[in-house]
């Protein structure tokens, strides 16, 4: 299974770096800043806004071609023959693919297999949208007119696409080979679920005969889309030396290298990939899908190939988020301490294993300081497309359940839900309920300054309610590399390795600025192509500030030891002599009085003289991402007779460790609500009886638009973390957490209706109103 | 076959043939270089292909090429006069309005052309009037910021 | 595929008549490029209409409106006279799409789509709107509510289009309203939806009305029963409730991705109620 494999994890980063939570060697030292922030406009900002800023479908090569796919109708079904003859003699096509054309480079790795399978089904379509062939031809309209003629000869299967229905006994089975890892004794019987994971401490039946209040309620979500505004694109051109070229929108461009490289049999060092600016990813861009086709397809072209997803294809064969089904117990005693907690978690993964229930279980119930915990995930198949991570990925649906049962069991006890999660809050030395033991986190504090915020005590309308709910992100590190190099001028050039999703230019050109005593405007942030650096890991999990910041400090700590050395040979003295303070060397000791610093640019400017271009490195591996916390408070209004919900105040505390950019970091917490927001009220996959996805288009994929939101109010903590140098955390993802079930709440505390089914869709709430009324 | 069409674009007359089914998205990215406005969904429904035909807000993926015959577009490239950017644009810099900046090229167009409708619009205003333009990053605060101000500055 | 942009009504009909293959008309595209762009249809031939001036124009006549074929919904929103006489049709033409489909998108086009969820056609049928048609034979009139004959299908022949729609005048103590409901606040195909017009007699008591329903069967329906709920009331709480009693017995939707059969029926009172609650304060009621 997956979990063996170290090349492509369904979740890159996530078995390394989800549990470094204890602080071995702490190194932070640094509190006074004078650069990191500060709210400098972004670099590629002025790009952005003139629409010269190249995306994944901006870029065009000599002798182009257009690429397409060609995708399953059925959720599930046999190929028994594919006939491209003629597709192929239609003029104008130049290369047709199927499986045929993508043999096997896997070796045994069942997480890269699942990958290839994914990107063109082998034998059987999983799901509706499956790619089953592609296209290659001199233009759009030549493509899809070949498309027409690609005859597919399918015997269709029966189908699951249901959770719940998934993992009863006699379900269609998705994979008929596979047998639930993680139990004993080993299954005999195939089914849909494909691991158990088990989390957890202390004695959870014995906590549950201390409680004096016992709630128990089950729950579901449906599946979402990251909904980014940029469909995929890329444009790939292979020679036939072996050597290839991607142009892509990702979120890590290395990975998708070693994937591309690995599933068409290439070279690592022989494929550069470039990443294009992003319109945005949340995770969605994590994965390949559409990229090893369409070098397949510029292989057997022998031209570039330019291939860009349709609004319709992102839906329906990209990868969404997982559909849930969730049962929750949590027991207290009468003071409002938590004595036994409980969760069982049924994550969809669509048709490949992914570790979505496992990040559920681990997630659900990490705010809170408990004796006795539990929690069981399965991961389960089904005939969707393929889950891919979405921001904080699993988080939400964990805490959406755990949190609305918090709240439940806070006002039966009769305490202020506030209150209550004060007085279980994890804290400094807690052993969390998923392993490791916390160093200094926020989630006290976050919940303090909720109880304190002005949007707790502001009165409230007519039919309004108010809520509040508490999230938890892990944040990972990983592998990052990271070049400075000093130009004869003194300015500086930083190179990472980690796409910019968020303005992380910006802040990593500050931390840098910072370390080297020299203005922001004289630091240029890039992304290097994967033939400049060595492997960073993707952005994602909140990684990309934290772990290229610490690189980029470090990378500019060894800049500053070649510049004290040169000021040194300048000045013919010791380096053990030379001190580095605001952006200049100075001579320490009175018999240097006479010295006057020399200033970086002075330095730059003799560096031929002195031994050559200046330059910095790092490469680690960023270990100690300090967890992440944040309290949402949530004001909903209902119209009663509709079941339609507003937002009419919304504010997000959570803590950042130390804001880089508070602007940016502003922006992050304000986004991931209204994602929250838009899961909550009205996003869902909605799946026909025949498999199919009804709703593939942002016309009845409902995200918020402008006019759905208030504005978003912020409160940025700083609980620095100290396994970072500048005390950062990172904030991009816990701030979908909370939405989910701080609107729930909302939702109760107006009606008294307990929503258990997401997106809380104006039938749901109407129909929960009117059982309430009738009650 | 495809159709010759002269049009005006940001100022500059402009001739380019394209089929009679082609989206005028289409055509000016891959036929004028003009690749500002994005194709986020093609179907009317994000925005991000946002231009003016004749002083109107259009999405262009759901306008034919061959219907600007004759007519005067605008798009993000002409927002700017030469080096000095549109108080939009500024606007949306300073207040950090855009995070992947995908969406931006057509919340630009379509702030340009309520602001000309209403030069001082409310909160409100400013929400339905940018409705039809998704964005997934910013949760559209930010983004209501910058065009509440841009107003002010375009007031005067 | 062909593109024509003729400039007189008898070119258009003369092409779309003569057409051999598929024909569409094309007036705001919001709708037809959507087809197109999902490969749902293939035109031969599109005749463009918007460069025939007589169907960019809205002329207020003494029998009424007429809002040409092309003219676009952005531009009714803009025509004060007709807001003024007919608040409602103009809000509902006002509710299709976000501004950019606004900019393009047209009531005549909202209707020959035949979509039983188009904004603008319940607040056209309470209205009494007509459709003018033209054709190898000429002209002739018909009732909104005989354009749509089921979803995506309409009773025009071969060879014919809409060029305009009619708007009685308004006269004495009259209002109208529509509203819909969607989950978003835009954005989105109306889950279901109600137009009332109503026009006031002595001391307030409606004398007449129309009550259309939106989303709730095959095409848009014409609610007599609701009518008649309210005809002789001061649209009390009884004549309310009765109303909405008949709007949910009028309705036979399905369930789909947007909304249940369950949810339909009954916010399909609600709407009407409140729908009739503005357009009689709009006509003066109290």
């Amino acid at each position: 299974m997956a979990s063996e494999s170290t090349t492509a994890h369904p979740f890159e980063d996530a078995p390394n770096h989800v549990t470094p939570t204890v602080i071995h060697d702490p190194i932070l030292t640094k509190t006074d800043f004078k650069r990191v922030g500060t709210r400098p406009l972004r670099p590629d900002g002025l790009d952005k806004v003139t629409g010269r800023a190249r995306y994944g479908a901006d870029f065009n090569l000599p002798g182009q071609l257009v690429g397409l796919v060609l995708r399953s109708p059925h959720a599930h079904a046999k190929i028994k023959k594919i006939d491209t003859s003629k597709a192929e003699k239609l003029a104008g096509v130049k290369a047709v693919v199927t499986a045929a054309d993508m043999p096997d480079h896997t070796g045994g790795d069942q997480s890269m297999y699942d990958i290839l399978e994914n990107c063109m089904a082998r034998g059987v379509a999983k799901y509706d949208g499956h790619a089953v062939a592609a296209v290659a031809a001199i233009d759009a309209a030549t493509a899809r007119a070949a498309l027409k003629l690609i005859k597919i000869d399918y015997e269709v299967l029966p189908h699951v696409t249901d959770v719940d229905e998934a993992v009863k006994p006699n379900a269609p089975l998705v994979n008929p080979k596979l047998f639930t890892e993680g139990v004993e004794p080993k299954p005999k019987k195939a089914s849909n679920i494909a691991k158990r994971t088990e989390f957890g401490h202390g004695d959870v039946d014995a906590g549950f005969k201390e409680a004096d209040v016992i709630v128990e309620r089950s729950f579901r979500t449906e599946q979402t889309h990251q909904g980014y505004i940029e469909p995929h694109a890329c444009v790939a051109s292979v020679s036939p030396d072996g050597t290839g070229e991607l142009w892509v929108c990702t979120q890590g461009h290395f990975v998708y290298r070693n994937h591309c490289a690995m599933l068409l049999g290439m070279d690592v060092s022989k494929l550069r990939v470039t990443s294009s600016e992003i319109g945005g990813g949340f995770g969605g861009k994590t994965h390949v899908w559409a990229e090893p086709v369409a070098l397949a397809l510029s292989r057997k072209a022998n031209r570039p190939v330019k291939l860009t997803m349709t609004r319709d294809e992102v839906f329906r064969a990209s990868g969404p988020t997982s559909a849930t089904s969730i049962d929750i117990r949590i027991g207290a005693r009468k003071d409002g301490t938590i004595v036994a907690a409980d969760a069982t978690l049924r994550f969809t993964c669509g048709p490949y294993y992914g570790m979505w229930a496992e990040l559920g279980a681990m997630t659900a119930f990490a705010c809170y300081d408990l004796k006795n915990v539990r929690t069981v995930g399965y991961e389960v198949l089904v005939n969707r497309p393929k889950t891919a991570a979405y921001r904080a990925p699993s988080a939400p649906m964990a805490a959406f359940a755990v949190e609305s049962v918090v709240d439940e069991l806070a006002h039966k006890i009769g305490m202020n839900e506030v209150d209550f999660r004060i007085k279980n809050a994890a804290k400094q030395g807690t052993k969390a309920s998923y392993g490791p033991v916390y160093g200094p986190i926020g989630i006290g504090a976050t919940l303090e300054a909720a109880k304190k915020h002005p949007h707790m005590k502001a009165p409230l309308g007519k039919n309004q309610g108010r809520g509040m709910a508490c999230g938890f992100w892990f944040n990972f590190g990983g592998q990052t590399c990271t070049d400075i190099n000093i130009g004869p001028d003194g300015s500086v050039t930083l190179t990472v390795g980690t796409v910019d999703v968020g303005g992380s230019r910006a802040s990593l050109a500050l931390c840098v600025a910072e370390e080297l005593g020299v203005p922001y405007e004289s630091v240029k942030c890039l992304v290097a192509d994967t033939g400049t650096l060595g492997h960073n890991d993707m952005t994602d999990g909140s990684r990309g500030t934290f772990s290229s910041s610490m690189a980029g400090i470090f990378a500019a700590r060894n800049a500053v030891t070649v510049l004290r050395e040169r000021a040194a040979k300048m000045w013919e003295i010791s380096v053990e002599d030379v001190t580095w303070e605001d952006g200049h060397a100075k001579a320490v000791g009175s018999k240097y009085g006479n010295l006057a610093p020399l200033s970086l640019k002075e330095i730059a400017a003799a560096a031929g003289n002195t031994g050559g271009p200046i330059a910095g490195h790092s490469e680690i591996v960023a270990d100690g991402a300090g967890v992440s916390f944040a309290t949402h408070i949530a004001d909903v209004e209902v119209d009663p007779e509709t079941g339609r919900s507003k937002i009419v105040r919304y504010t997000v505390i959570q803590d950042a460790g130390k804001a880089v950019h508070p602007t940016y970091v502003e922006g992050q917490y304000q986004g991931g609500a209204a994602q929250g927001i838009g899961w909550a009220l009205n996003e869902e996959y909605i799946y026909g009886k025949d498999g199919r996805l009804q709703n593939p288009g942002f016309l009845d994929y409902r995200i918020p638009v402008c006019s759905d939101l208030p504005m978003i109010d912020t409160q940025i903590l700083e609980i620095p973390n100290p396994n970072h140098p500048y005390g950062v955390r990172g904030v991009g993802e816990t701030s979908i957490v909370p939405p989910l079930a701080a609107i729930a709440n909302a939702m109760s505390n107006a009606f008294g209706v307990r929503m258990t089914h997401v997106p809380m869709s104006p039938p749901r709430v109407l129909k929960a109103l009117e059982a309430a009324k009738r009650a | 076959m495809a159709v010759l069409v002269t049009t005006t674009i940001n100022g500059d007359r402009v001739e380019f043939a394209c089929e009679p089914n082609e989206p005028l998205l289409d055509v000016l990215r891959n036929r004028l270089g003009l690749s500002g406005a994005k194709e986020g969904c093609g179907t009317g429904d994000c925005g991000a292909c946002s231009v003016q035909v004749d002083g109107r807000v259009v999405c262009s993926c759901l306008v034919l090429g061959v219907e600007a015959e004759g007519r005067e577009i605008e798009t993000v490239e002409g927002l700017a006069q030469g080096t000095e950017l549109h108080p939009l644009q500024s606007k949306f810099l300073e207040h950090a309005a855009l995070q992947c900046g995908v969406c931006t090229p057509g919340f630009l167009m379509a702030a340009k052309a309520l602001l000309e409708k209403n030069p001082n619009p409310t909160e409100e205003e400013i929400r339905f009037g940018l409705a039809g333009n998704l964005c997934r990053c910013t949760g559209y605060d930010k983004i209501v910021r910058a065009v509440q101000d841009a107003a002010k500055v375009m007031r005067g | 595929m062909q593109y024509e942009a003729p400039e007189t009504t008898k070119a258009a009909v003369g092409l779309l008549a003569k057409a051999k293959g598929s024909a569409y008309v094309l007036a705001g595209g919001s709708d037809l490029l959507v087809r197109m762009k999902g490969g749902f249809v293939e035109p031969d031939l599109v005749v463009d209409i918007k460069r025939i001036k007589p169907m960019r124009e809205v002329k207020k006549t003494a029998s009424g409106f007429t809002i040409g074929a092309a003219v676009s919904c952005a531009e009714l929103n803009e025509n004060k006279a007709l807001i003024k006489a007919w608040p409602g049709v103009v809000e509902a033409a006002g509710l299709i799409g976000s501004k950019q489909v606004q900019s393009r998108c047209t009531v005549v086009g909202n209707l020959c789509n035949a979509s039983p969820a188009a904004d603008s056609v319940p607040a056209l049928v309470a209205a009494g709107a007509k459709a003018v048609i033209q054709g190898p034979k000429g002209k002739r009139k018909v009732a909104v509510e005989d354009v749509p004959v089921g979803p995506g299908r309409n009773s025009l022949k071969k060879g014919e289009l809409i060029e305009a729609i009619e708007l009685p005048a308004r006269k004495g103590k009259s209002g109208d309203a529509y509203l819909r409901f969607i989950p978003r606040t835009e954005m989105d195909i109306a889950v279901v939806s109600a137009g009332v017009s109503l026009t006031l007699g002595e001391k307030g008591v409606i004398k007449d009305a129309r009550v259309a329903l939106g989303a709730v069967a095959p095409t848009v329906r014409l609610v007599k029963e609701a009518a008649k709920a309210i005809i002789g009331t001061k649209l009390d709480e009884a004549a309310l409730e009765k109303l909405g009693k008949a709007a949910s017995a009028a309705c036979s939707p399905i369930d789909d991705k947007r909304g249940t059969i369950e949810f339909r029926t009954k916010v399909a009172a609600v709407l009407a109620k409140r729908a009739a609650q503005i357009a009689y304060k709009r006509a003066g009621g109290k």
